[in-house]
């Protein structure tokens, strides 16, 4: 097999390359050849066309995606920044925490058991590439629907796939969500998200410091898996005709990812390591280029010393191979031998595959010949930048038009019976846990809260009880109908989340699924979202630290609903203080917090009961968000409240029945007299939480309420029958609500 | 001076951590034992915890039996040290024969992680002494191989001899013959549990803190032998 190297590009300008097919236009291969002034060898076309792809180099995005740090609100709490393998935030007594959510989305269609494996598996050593232990998982999925054939193939794979990496790792799945709409079939989305905590001194970064520091190969031998996966098989629809382009997806061994983050967090604690990076997308390609264009600038690689499990792999091959659970770490000369003994330990093979210099350039030999000859910094941070042209969809108007004014709605008791009985056991609505009796919640032993509960919680600190909250969600029923907004919602949501657990909301992650940034109707989705969510964190003060990116979430020319799927991280001081959402003793009142309005544009009502997609999505309104949070921080953090409950999809009605049944003791429900029972029991408005007091603590309540300007209005109290009773409308055992709200996922995927 | 137990940690070893928390927790000295080395640091008792040793290749537990840690374990629980084997614990012990039978894919298929409830109905190991005969306890549950199976005249003598310690409640999880959740050697010293006591030692993070008199247990048994 003779070898394309750099003294060949240089006399053989002429050479047809396949640009087109590795993803690349026309103008990026130029600009390619204008960077070298020659051809690129085949090898550094491999790299330039993976780390120049959408996944890698965010070239549709970044334009949008730098308003997250030129909105950024003034904060000390972020230690790390966007731009990293995931953002730090300060949560004091020197713990500094990391957390990120990322998509797997196109491989787990392919292959959803490994799609799903992999995206856990990637996401866990992006956070200890920032010198983090990992503490605990959270996957936010979406699927066709319920019933659909196809989703009875994707969800169970999904989930298994999440469950047999994830339990097999030991880290707690804590919590996300599960969706289900029309516009995922064929386009689930599986984005993962981890969070992992370190002292301040143990935070890494990956850059290649240190001129004669060797880079060190560890982990899993690199095989054919994924070659091409990143540009191909992310960048590009699955559309009818034309040329498929489905390469393998890649193969997770959780056993070899387990004993790499135990090698991992030895060798940083014992302070032997001066940078490091995991290999995800891209491979070797990434993990050099990046950490040379952090550090001093320079790197000699020698590919042919990489240990490989198919010896028959071309350097082209290795360069882009996605193998799993492999990281690169710079290590000292002198501390090497340490390095090596204690990988042995653990059973990791490590191996020297090159050293930094100061030349400025990224090299790698192949058996004593150079192939590849780059300045590191315009493979990996110096990709092309498109602004993708941008419009309001046509269609737009006429879809807010389209209110929900016309539907039928229950009136008498017997009717909203019915309609709480149908709901409860809606597939977005129904009880999750066939899918989270899948995971394992309970290992580590620092587990305070977890699914069903509003927000996952973590104790960090067994000494003082600190802790952290995570919380993702996001309707992208709402961000069809108004993409800034819904962005806002997403956000305002996770934050509710996080504060009803009793913990202060700190910062923010996300993974923006959307369909094709070359549609300009995607795009608009994609800026308004974008330009929402900023200007939603600079209002709620919570900074995003970093985050995610996957577009080509489309079947032909349908794209998916516009998905920013949010992240929320609060802090708690003593995890002892945490609220749950169960309440307890009979006598207890139930007060509903902040404004319910005749808001049904995108709830779940209308989308379950008619089918139907329209009108303007509930107002949000961020100063009150912030309002509310801060009487259910102070609330909960005081002992005052025996539970909480945040309100969002299927409203006040679908939370009663939560809290009810996770007490396993009913209520006596109140309708405020100056609403429509069906207003009150299902309208999605923003803003808004349940929360139980004992009666002696009434007051202190309404005090605190008012200081904060947060209406609210009592809706019942906790009684000892199995019931929930509306008063003179109807009343409902929990026998029957626990029937209908427990069916739905067991009867579909058994 | 405190009850030392040691705690295992294989390649693939989960619940180590939590394992020797509950042991502190419970009073004791956690002694951490690696499976390569064959010293057990004079050691009381030894807890084989939960997890996926050796990332479950081959079976469960198969390759495990065979580390150099498990000579010295094997030759101690044969003269009477107590051993609690959790879990994938539990699966050691039987590729090593020092509990009969064996554990076997869940019948529903998928791994389950639930709130389990429970009866204790033997009192006199040294693992389950601080509990009442008939006690019912409520402990996570969490394992994707967790069917006791054995054949019927092995059954048939562990119900004779008492040797079933725990039985599952309400739900059989994992399609265990006769409901077993755990079960004892002839001796007494070596128990093999499904569920998982080690996460019920708080009421912060676990459904109960059921589980903590598994670990109380094994302290006064040492201290009072």
């Amino acid at each position: 097999m003779s070898i394309d190297t750099v003294a060949l590009a240089e006399v053989s300008p002429e050479h047809s390359q396949p640009f087109a097919e590795l993803g690349l236009k026309p103008d990026e291969y130029q600009q390619i050849r204008d960077i070298l002034q020659r051809r690129p060898t085949s090898s550094e076309l491999a790299m330039y066309s993976v780390m120049w792809s959408e996944h890698c180099s965010y070239k549709s995005s970044k334009v949008h995606l730098r308003q997250f740090g030129e909105k950024a609100p003034k904060t000390d709490a972020l230690l790390v920044g966007i731009g990293e393998n995931a953002g730090v935030v300060d949560i004091g007594a020197g713990w500094a925490v990391t957390f990120k959510v990322e998509s797997h989305n196109h491989p787990s269609y392919v292959e959803p058991y490994q799609g799903a494996a992999t995206g856990i598996g990637g996401i866990v050593r992006d956070i200890m590439s920032m010198g983090a232990r990992p503490l605990a998982v959270m996957d936010p999925l979406r699927f066709g629907p319920a019933d659909a054939p196809d989703t009875g193939r994707v969800l169970p794979g999904i989930v298994a796939g999440i469950g047999g990496y994830g339990n097999c790792l030991g880290l707690p799945n804590i919590g996300g969500e599960i969706v289900f709409d029309s516009s995922y079939i064929g386009n689930p989305l599986v984005n993962a998200l981890c969070v992992g905590a370190m002292k301040h001194e143990d935070i890494h970064l990956a850059s290649a410091k240190g001129v004669g520091n060797l880079v060190v190969l560890y982990g899993a031998r690199t095989g054919g898996d994924g070659i091409g996966g990143v540009s191909v098989l992310a960048s590009e629809t699955f559309s009818d005709g034309g040329p498929t382009k489905r390469p393998s997806v890649q193969v997770g061994d959780p056993f070899m990812e387990k004993l790499l983050i135990e090698a991992t967090l030895e060798v940083l604690q014992a302070g032997l390591v001066e940078g490091i990076q995991d290999l995800g997308g891209a491979g070797i390609s990434c993990a050099t280029s990046e950490l040379a264009s952090n550090g001093e600038g320079g790197m000699h690689v020698w590919l042919d010393r990489v240990l490989l499990r198919d010896e028959t792999l071309s350097p082209e091959e290795i360069l882009m191979s996605e193998s799993q659970e492999r990281m690169c770490a710079i290590v000292r000369p002198d501390r090497l031998p340490e390095f090596m003994e204690r990988c042995a330990k653990w059973d990791v093979e490590a191996v020297v595959i090159g050293e930094v210099n100061a030349s400025g350039r990224l090299t790698v030999d192949w058996h004593g010949e150079r192939i590849v000859d780059v300045p590191p910094r315009t493979v990996a941070h110096e990709g092309p930048v498109y602004e993708r042209p941008y419009h309001r969809p046509p269609w737009q108007d006429a879809l807010q038009a389209d209110t929900t004014d016309h539907l039928e709605r229950p009136v008498t008791g017997p009717e909203l019976r019915d309609t709480l009985l149908v709901m409860v056991a809606a597939p977005n609505l129904a009880s999750k846990s066939w899918v989270t009796s899948q995971y394992d919640r309970y290992v580590q032993g620092n587990t305070v809260l977890a699914q069903p509960e509003d927000a996952g919680m973590i104790r960090i600190d067994e000494s003082t009880g600190l802790g952290v909250a995570i919380a993702t969600d996001c309707n992208g029923r709402f961000a069809k109908l108004d993409p800034y907004a819904g962005a806002q919602l997403a956000l305002a949501e996770a934050y509710r989340n996080v504060a009803a657990s009793g913990a202060t909301p700190l910062a923010v992650t996300n993974c923006l699924n959307f369909g094709s940034p070359e549609d300009p109707e995607v795009m608009w989705q994609f800026a308004e979202a974008t330009r929402g969510l900023a200007d939603g964190c600079l209002l709620l003060g919570t900074p995003v630290t970093g985050g995610n990116v996957s577009f080509y979430n489309q079947t032909g020319a349908t794209a998916i609903l516009p998905t920013p799927v949010v992240g929320v991280l609060g802090v708690i001081a003593d995890v002892a203080t945490r609220t749950s959402m169960a309440w307890a003793g009979a006598g207890d009142r139930i007060y509903l917090l902040g404004d319910t309005n005749d808001e049904f544009g995108g709830s779940e009502w209308a989308n379950h009961v008619h089918g139907h997609l329209g009108g303007l999505p509930p107002r949000v309104d961020l100063d009150r968000e912030r309002a509310l949070a801060e009487v259910l921080v102070a609330g909960s953090t005081s002992g005052l409240f025996v539970a909480a409950h945040d309100v969002s999809d299927g409203g006040v009605a679908q939370v009663l029945v939560e809290m009810a049944l996770r007490a396993g003791t009913g209520a006596t429900v109140l309708v405020p007299a100056a609403l429509e029972p069906f207003v009150f029991m299902f309208a999605e408005s923003t803003g808004r939480a349940v929360v139980v007091v004992s009666p002696s603590a009434t007051g202190q309540l309404l005090d605190m309420c008012g200081q904060k300007g947060v209406p609210l209005v009592e809706i019942g109290v906790v009684s000892a029958a199995p019931e929930l009773d509306f008063a003179d409308l109807f009343c409902v055992s929990l026998d029957d609500l626990r029937r209908e709200h427990e069916r739905t996922l067991p009867e579909l995927f058994g | 001076m405190s009850v030392r137990v040691g705690v295992v940690t294989f390649p693939g070893s989960l619940d180590d951590r939590d394992a020797a928390r509950a042991v502190r927790i419970a009073g004791g000295e956690a002694i951490a034992l690696w499976h390569g080395d064959e010293d057990l640091k004079r050691v009381d008792a030894v807890i084989l915890p939960g997890g996926f040793s050796y990332g479950d290749y081959l079976r469960c537990g198969a390759i495990a039996r065979f580390a150099p840690v498990m000579h010295s374990i094997i030759e101690r629980a044969n003269a009477g040290m107590p051993l609690l084997g959790i879990c994938n614990g539990f699966q050691i012990l039987c590729e090593s024969h020092l509990l009969p039978g064996a554990l076997t894919r869940n019948d529903s298929l998928h791994f389950m992680c639930r709130d389990q409830r429970l009866r204790i109905e033997n009192t006199s190991s040294p693992w389950t002494a601080d509990f009442t005969s008939g006690q019912e306890i409520v402990i996570p549950l969490k394992n994707g191989e967790g069917g006791y199976v054995a054949d019927e005249r092995t059954l048939d003598a562990l119900e004779a001899e008492g040797r079933v310690v725990a039985r599952y409640l309400e739900v059989n999880p994992n399609g265990s013959r006769r409901d077993i959740a755990g079960i004892a050697n002839e001796r007494g010293n070596v128990v093999g549990l499904m569920p998982h006591p080690e996460h019920a030692v708080e009421s912060l993070t676990g459904p109960s803190t059921d589980g903590i008199n598994f670990f109380t247990s094994v302290l006064k048994s040492m201290v009072g032998s």
